[in-house]
């Protein structure tokens, strides 16, 4: 029954993807891409993470979907700029294939090591997984923590700067 | 059973699609779609391996990944619209002033 469903919903994100890649007006690309990061989100339920799927909702669908929409508004592109939105699709599908048979490959090749931590379904449950991301943000990973404050901060400032009018 | 191949299959799809589409889109913001996409397959591996491992740190960098996303957003749309203000268009044709 699960398997079904996971198939279900792969079907669908590859399908909103390559909406997101060969729709031609932008706006329809991000209320595709909208729809992948649902399907993400799902998976990451799927997967006993139900803090990043919340995180992947408001952060991406939420956030930055909306900066996205709100620049495909204030620049109002033509008709001209839709009617050749794409180019070299025979080189691109080819590197893109390859990229796939390559990553395909390794993917058959290698070996994924058995389960090594102690997160497993029953903790996840018992303590929340919100409070196991917590713990460990806070305490193993405080300084890569900070350093992302830092890069939150010069973003605000450097797209200020380069969004006003004369700098 | 799902195991941690089926989700790292959809995510190698999902990155060749984002691959394709910024190798062949123009207009600079779908190009910029098509980077979050490859970014949100990276997560799923993450989170996917993550999980299979037991273990929390997958899923702490991908708050790092996600953080990382939400500044280049800002930034890179902020340089869309001054780009846009020079050439009024966002075609990546025309993104070349640097070039000679």
């Amino acid at each position: 029954m699960e398997i079904i469903f996971f198939y279900l919903v792969a079907l669908i994100v590859v399908i909103s993807g390559i909406l997101v890649v060969r729709c031609q007006s932008p706006v329809n690309s991000a209320l595709a891409l909208v729809n992948t990061f649902f399907c993400l989100a799902i998976y990451y339920v799927m997967l006993r993470a139900p803090f990043m799927a919340a995180v992947q909702i408001m952060v991406y669908a939420g956030a930055i979907m909306v900066l996205i929409l709100f620049v495909i508004m204030l620049l109002n592109l033509g008709t001209e700029a839709k009617k050749r939105y794409t180019q070299g699709i025979v080189w691109s599908s080819l590197a893109s294939l390859l990229l796939l048979v390559n990553v395909v490959y390794f993917l058959k090749r290698g070996q994924v090591t058995d389960s090594v931590g102690d997160i497993t379904a029953y903790t996840v449950q018992s303590f929340g997984h919100t409070e196991l991301i917590g713990k460990a943000l806070f305490t193993e990973f405080l300084l890569p923590f900070e350093i992302a404050s830092i890069l939150l901060l010069v973003a605000i400032v450097g797209a200020v700067v380069l969004a006003k009018k004369d700098v | 059973m799902i195991s941690v191949y089926h989700y790292m299959s959809v995510a190698a799809i999902l990155f060749a699609l984002g691959t394709f589409g910024v190798l062949t889109r123009r207009n600079a913001i779908v190009v910029f779609m098509c980077i979050e996409l490859m970014l949100n397959s990276v997560n799923l591996t993450f989170i996917a391996l993550s999980s299979h491992l037991q273990n929390m740190d997958g899923q702490v960098f991908v708050l790092f990944v996600m953080t990382v996303a939400a500044a280049e957003a800002a930034v890179g749309l902020a340089l869309m619209i001054a780009f846009y203000r020079n050439r009024e268009s966002i075609d990546v044709d025309q993104i070349n002033m640097l070039k000679w």
